[in-house]
C-alpha cells in the first residue's frame, strides 16, 4: 500500500513505516521560536530543569513580532531572545531581518523532508518546501528544546488537487481562501493537506508558500507541497532520493479528494470575522476600505509586492485611504528596492514599513478602531484581531489589496 | 530705530507700521499647522463650541505623523476624529508623507509668514525667514475659529555667524553648543536671529536643523533671513515668499552673540537636557542599544547622506538596533533614488516608514527599561523615548550613524 | 478521574484564540496579569464573572487560530476545570493538555445546555438535566501528561528534579 507525502516525511525521520494515527516521536531537524514567545519558553525550559538546548545549531530565533519595539516591554522579549542566544551558543539569532516564516525558508534552515516546529501557528508554512512543519505551544518547545524530540500522531491526507490555468487576476491567495471556504475552518483539524496538481506544479515557491502558510486555518497540522525543481533550487539543495521520493503515491490512501478547475477560481475574500467565510469579490456589493494592508507571512513576499505594483504604477491611492505596505524580510524589501518595486509603492501613497509581522499580528503597523475597515493580505481576521471588535477585516490577495487602495472600496484587480 | 526680523514679520500680521518688543499684538495668521499628538483634543473641544466656525480653512493644514502606522486603539481614535474633521471641512490633510515640520516646509512655508503650530518644534520654519511658533490647543483652537490670535513680541537674541564649520562638523553642533552656551531656558519667550556670513555656508537642511531645536533653549521662535539660498529652496518646491523681511542696521536686540563656526567642534547632548553638552569626546565608549537617524530635526536627505556615507560597506553593530527613519516620503523616494535605502537595508538597519518614531517616543523603536539611544532627534528628556528608566544621548547624524558602527558613542572620524 | 460538578458558560463555534487572549495582551509578563481580558473581544463578563470549578461548554473548532500557549494558561489560571466542545484546533488541544487543563469532546452537550445550569462530569460521560452524555477517552501518552500535572512537571521528573 502506498503513502502520502506526510507519512513519507514522518517515515524518513522514525526510520519506519507509518499510518495515519500511529503515535510517534520524532527527532526535530529545527525549530524556529519567535520573540513574543521566547520569555515564555526560557521559563519553561529553565523549570523543566534543562540547562542546555539540544543542539544549538537547530535552533532559529527570530525577532518579528515586536521589532521594533511600539511598547517599552517589548524590548523584554527581544532582550531575552538576545540574552537566550548568547548564552546557549546559539548563533542562528535573527534582531530585525523579518518574519520568522519567511526566514525560515528563505535563509536556508528548513530543507524538503525536515521535521520542523514552530511557536506560532503559521510554521506549517514551511510545508512550502516539503518539510512536516507545525505550531507548538512553548512549554511543548522548551521540551524539544530540551530533548530534540517530539511525540505526533501521524495524521490523515486530505489531497487538494488542482490543475489547469488559474484566471490573470486570481492569485495563490484566492485558491487557498477558496479550499479553506470549501473544507471550513476546522475542516482539516488533525489533517495534512497535500497540494498536487499541475496548477500546483507551475506555482512559484512563493505561491506554495501562500497555501502552506494558510492550511492552519482550516485546522489543518500542515500544508505540504512535493518537493521539485524550483524546491531544489529555492531552498538550494540537490535533492537526495529520499527527497525525491517525497510525493504522494498514486495508491495512497486519502480520507477526502478535492479536485478544482483552475479556470473555475475568481478573487474572493475571507469577510469578517472568519477566515473560512469567503465569497467572490463581485458578489460583495460596495465595501468602502479605510485601509489596506499588504504583507505578512502570508502575502508580503517579492511577488507580491510586485503584483500590487504592476496595479499601482504611476497611480495614486484613494484620498483618506492608508495603504500600509510590509516587506516579509529585508532580503525581500533589499530586491524590491533594486528592481523599483519601492519606488513604485512609495510614489502610489504607501507607507513601507520595515519587515516585520506588523499589522497582522495586532500589536501595531496599523490598528483600526470601531467601524472601519481593512482589505488585508494576511492570514487571519478573527474578532479584535487588528484593533476593537468592531473592526471589519477583509482578507485578499494582493492584487485585490491593490485594486481596493485605489479605488477605496473593495475591487477585484 | 529699526526693527528685528520676529518684530517685521508681527508688524505685517498685526497690520502695524511698526511694532517693539513686548507689545501686546493682534496678529492674523497665515497657517495653522496641527498633527495627531493634539488635534483630536482640538476637535473635542471645537465640537463644544456654542458657535463653531472656522474663519479661513485654507489656513489649516492637518497632519498624522506621530503615531503612525497606529499602534493601538486610542491612537485609531484619535486618528480617525481627526481624519473625519478634515475630510468633513476640506482641510489641507496629510498622512504618512512625513513629519509635520518637514512637510510644512516642502509645502507650504513662505518667507514673511506668522505660523501657529500645535507643536513645539513649529519655529523650525524661521529657517524660510517665517516666525513659526508652537501654541496649545486652546491658542490653536481660538486662531482656527477666529483667524487671529494675540502675540507677545518678543525680544531677540542676535547671533551673528561668521566663518565655516569645519569638515565633520554640521548644523546640529553649533546649535546644541549654543543651547549648551545660553541654557535651556536661555532663550525664553524670545527670538532667537541668526544671520551674518557664515550663514550663507550652511545650507537649508542644516538651517532647518538649527531653527528647530531653538525651542530646546526655550525661544519662541527662530529666524533667518531669507536669503538665496533660502528662495532657491523655494522655487524648487515651487512657491513665492510673501515678503523678504530683514533685519534693520538699527534693529534692538537684547543681547548678540558673535559665534565663529571654525570653532565649533563635534557635541553631543548627555541625559536628560538637551544643554547638557559636552564635547564628544567626552561621551566616548559609552554603550549604545539603539541608535536613531531621522526626526524633523534630522531625517532630511542631506542627513541620510551622510550616514549612508559612513555605513557603506559596513554593518550596524550586532548589539545595536540602528533606526533609519526619513523626515518625508520625497526624502524616502529620493533616498531609494540615490541608492542610500540599500546601503542602510544592506548594514543592517531597520528603515521605517516617514513618522516622528522614537523621537517621540511611541509606535517604533521605543527603548525599554534602563536601554540607551544616540539620536538625532530633538530631545532627550527622561523618559521621553520609551521606559522612564533609559538614557538619551543627542549627536550629529555623522555621530549617531558612527556610534550605530561602534556599538558605542563615537565620532565618524574615529571609525577606521 | 473523579466526578466533579460545574456551572456551564456557553460559547458558540470558532471561538479562536485572538478571542480567548488579544495579541495586546501577550506582552504581559505574567497569566495573571492577562487574566482580567479573557475572552474580552466576545463579552466583558467572562472575565469578571467567572468563578473556580466553572466548565465552559462550546461549538466545533474551540481554540482555533495562533499557537499562543498563553490562551489555555490564561482559562486555567481563571479556574476552569474543563472545557467540553464539539471539537478543538489542534494546537490548543496540545497546549491545555500540556498545562494539565481538561478538554472533553461531545457533539451533542452544546445544543442542549444553557448557560448558567450545572452539569456533571465524570469519567467517560456528562450528566445534564436528566440526560447522560457518552465522552471519549484521551490516549495513554496525553493521559501520562495529564496526571503527571502537564509537560513541565513531566520534564521536571524526566530530569530527576521530581519523583
Amino acid at each position: 500500500m502506498g503513502h502520502t507525502l506526510v507519512e513519507k516525511i514522518i517515515a524518513g525521520n522514525v526510520g519506519k513505516e507509518v499510518f495515519p494515527g500511529d503515535i510517534v516521536t520524532v527527532n526535530v531537524d529545527n525549530v524556529m521560536l519567535d520573540d513574543i514567545m521566547m520569555p515564555f519558553i526560557v521559563s519553561k525550559f529553565k523549570e523543566m530543569g534543562f540547562t542546555k538546548v539540544w543542539d544549538p545549531d537547530k535552533v532559529v530565533i527570530i525577532c518579528d513580532h515586536l521589532v521594533p519595539a511600539s511598547q517599552v516591554d517589548d524590548i523584554r522579549a527581544y532582550k531575552t531572545s538576545c540574552s537566550f542566544a548568547d548564552e546557549q551558543g546559539i548563533t542562528n539569532l535573527h534582531k530585525s531581518d523579518g518574519i520568522c516564516h519567511q526566514l525560515m525558508t528563505e535563509a536556508g534552515y528548513v530543507k524538503p523532508g525536515h521535521v520542523v516546529f514552530g511557536t506560532d501557528s503559521h510554521t506549517t508554512t514551511y510545508g512550502c518546501v516539503g518539510a512536516f512543519s507545525t505550531g507548538i505551544g512553548y512549554t511543548e518547545m522548551a521540551g524539544i528544546l530540551g530533548t530534540g524530540q517530539l511525540w505526533i500522531r501521524v495524521p490523515a491526507t486530505i489531497k487538494v488537487v488542482i490543475n489547469g490555468t488559474l484566471p490573470e487576476n486570481v492569485m495563490a491567495k484566492d485558491v487557498i481562501l477558496k479550499v479553506i471556504g470549501d473544507l471550513g475552518a476546522a475542516g482539516a483539524t488533525y489533517k495534512s493537506l497535500e497540494f498536487t496538481g499541475d496548477t500546483i506544479e507551475k506555482m512559484s515557491i512563493s505561491s506554495r508558500m501562500s497555501m502552506s502558510n494558510m492550511a492552519i486555518e482550516a485546522g489543518a497540522k500542515c500544508g505540504l507541497f512535493a518537493p521539485d525543481e524550483k524546491t531544489a533550487e529555492y531552498c538550494r539543495v540537490k535533492l537526495d532520493e529520499f527527497q525525491k521520493g517525497l510525493k504522494g503515491d498514486e495508491d495512497a490512501v486519502y480520507e477526502q479528494v478535492l479536485e478544482y478547475r483552475a479556470e473555475d477560481f475568481v478573487p474572493v475574500c475571507a469577510v469578517p470575522s472568519n477566515v473560512d467565510n469567503v465569497q467572490p469579490i463581485s458578489k460583495l456589493g460596495e465595501v468602502k476600505v479605510d485601509q489596506v494592508f499588504l504583507g505578512s507571512c502570508t502575502n508580503g513576499r517579492l511577488e507580491d509586492l510586485m503584483a500590487a505594483a504592476e496595479i499601482l504604477k504611476g497611480k495614486k491611492i484613494a484620498p483618506f485611504v492608508r495603504f500600509i505596505v510590509t516587506p516579509a524580510s529585508r532580503k525581500v524589501y533589499l530586491e524590491a528596492l533594486k528592481n523599483g518595486t519601492i519606488d513604485i509603492l512609495l510614489n502610489a501613497g504607501a507607507d513601507i514599513t520595515h519587515p516585520s509581522c506588523g499589522l497582522c499580528c495586532g500589536r501595531t503597523g496599523g490598528i483600526l478602531t470601531d467601524g472601519e475597515v481593512v482589505v488585508a493580505t494576511n492570514n487571519r481576521n478573527f474578532l479584535g484581531r487588528m484593533g476593537t471588535n468592531k473592526v471589519k477585516i477583509y482578507l485578499a490577495s494582493p492584487k485585490t489589496a491593490a485594486a481596493s487602495a485605489l479605488a477605496g472600496k473593495i475591487t477585484e484587480a | 530705530m529699526g526693527m528685528t526680523l520676529a518684530e517685521k514679520i508681527i508688524a505685517r500680521a498685526a497690520k502695524q507700521e511698526t511694532v517693539r518688543a513686548n507689545d501686546i499684538c493682534t496678529v492674523e495668521l497665515d497657517l495653522l499647522m496641527s498633527n495627531d499628538g493634539t488635534t483630536h483634543i482640538t476637535v473635542d473641544k471645537y465640537n463644544k463650541l456654542k458657535h463653531p466656525r472656522i474663519a479661513d480653512v485654507s489656513k489649516l493644514v492637518w497632519i498624522i505623523d506621530h503615531n503612525l502606522p497606529s499602534d493601538s486603539v486610542k491612537t485609531a481614535d484619535s486618528h480617525k476624529k481627526m481624519r473625519d474633521f478634515a475630510k468633513e471641512h476640506g482641510i489641507t490633510f496629510y498622512e504618512g508623507e512625513g513629519v509635520c515640520h518637514q512637510v510644512m516646509m516642502e509645502h507650504h512655508v513662505r518667507p514673511g509668514q506668522l505660523i501657529f503650530g500645535a507643536d513645539s518644534h513649529t519655529c523650525a520654519y524661521g529657517a524660510l525667514g517665517a516666525f513659526g511658533t508652537g501654541v496649545g490647543n486652546t491658542d490653536y483652537l481660538y486662531a482656527m475659529v477666529t483667524g487671529t490670535s494675540w502675540v507677545l513680541v518678543p525680544e531677540t537674541l542676535r547671533f551673528n555667524l561668521t566663518g565655516k564649520l569645519p569638515d565633520g562638523v554640521y548644523a546640529r553642533d553649533l546649535i546644541l553648543t549654543i543651547i549648551g552656551q545660553i541654557g535651556a531656558n536661555g532663550a525664553n519667550y524670545k527670538a532667537m536671529e541668526f544671520g551674518g556670513e557664515g550663514l550663507k555656508t550652511i545650507d537649508m537642511a542644516g538651517r532647518i536643523s538649527i531653527c528647530n531645536l531653538c525651542v530646546e533653549a526655550g525661544a519662541k521662535t527662530a529666524l533667518m533671513e531669507a536669503d538665496e539660498v533660502a528662495l532657491e529652496y523655494l522655487r524648487e518646491h515651487g512657491r513665492e515668499p510673501v515678503e523678504c523681511f530683514r533685519p534693520d542696521a538699527d534693529a534692538v536686540y537684547a543681547k548678540v552673540y558673535d559665534i565663529d563656526l571654525s570653532k565649533i567642534r563635534l557635541i553631543v547632548a548627555k541625559p536628560h537636557f538637551v544643554d547638557n553638552v559636552v564635547p564628544a569626546e567626552e561621551a566616548l565608549g559609552i554603550h549604545i542599544d539603539e541608535a536613531f537617524l531621522g526626526s524633523c530635526n534630522n531625517g532630511r536627505i542631506e542627513d541620510l547622506r551622510i550616514g549612508a556615507e559612513l555605513i557603506k560597506g559596513r554593518k550596524v553593530h550586532p548589539d545595536v538596533r540602528f533606526l533609519v527613519v526619513p523626515a518625508s516620503r520625497s526624502v524616502y523616494e529620493q533616498a531609494v533614488k540615490e541608492g542610500l535605502m540599500e546601503i542602510f537595508m544592506e548594514a543592517g538597519a531597520i528603515i521605517c516608514n516617514p513618522n516622528c518614531s522614537v523621537c517621540w517616543g511611541a509606535c517604533q523603536g521605543v527603548i525599554g527599561e534602563g536601554e540607551t539611544l544616540i539620536s538625532t532627534g530633538t530631545r532627550n528628556f527622561k523618559g521621553r523615548c520609551g521606559h522612564r528608566e533609559s538614557f538619551v544621548y543627542l549627536g550629529s547624524a555623522a555621530t549617531v550613524t558612527a556610534s550605530a558602527i561602534a556599538g558605542e558613542i563615537t565620532t565618524a572620524d574615529r571609525i577606521g | 478521574m473523579e466526578q466533579f460538578k460545574g456551572k456551564v458558560w456557553l460559547m458558540g463555534d470558532d471561538i479562536d484564540t485572538d478571542i480567548i487572549l488579544p495579541t495586546e495582551y501577550l506582552v504581559f509578563n505574567t497569566i495573571d496579569e492577562m487574566k482580567p481580558y479573557a475572552f474580552s473581544p466576545l463579552r466583558d463578563d467572562i472575565a469578571k464573572e467567572l468563578q473556580p470549578g466553572d466548565i465552559i461548554v462550546a461549538g466545533n473548532n474551540f481554540g482555533c487560530g495562533s499557537s499562543r500557549e498563553q490562551a489555555p494558561e490564561v482559562v486555567k489560571a481563571l479556574g476552569v476545570s474543563c472545557i467540553i466542545a464539539k471539537s478543538f484546533a489542534r494546537i490548543f488541544f496540545r497546549n491545555a493538555i500540556n498545562n494539565g487543563l481538561l478538554l472533553i469532546e461531545n457533539a451533542d452537550l452544546a445544543d442542549d445546555v444553557k448557560e448558567g445550569d450545572e452539569i456533571t462530569v465524570s469519567s467517560g460521560r456528562i450528566e445534564y438535566n436528566g440526560k447522560v452524555y457518552k465522552t471519549a477517552s484521551l490516549p495513554e501518552n496525553l493521559l501520562e501528561i495529564l496526571d503527571a500535572g502537564g509537560l513541565v512537571k513531566a520534564m521536571r521528573k524526566r530530569n530527576g528534579l521530581e519523583d
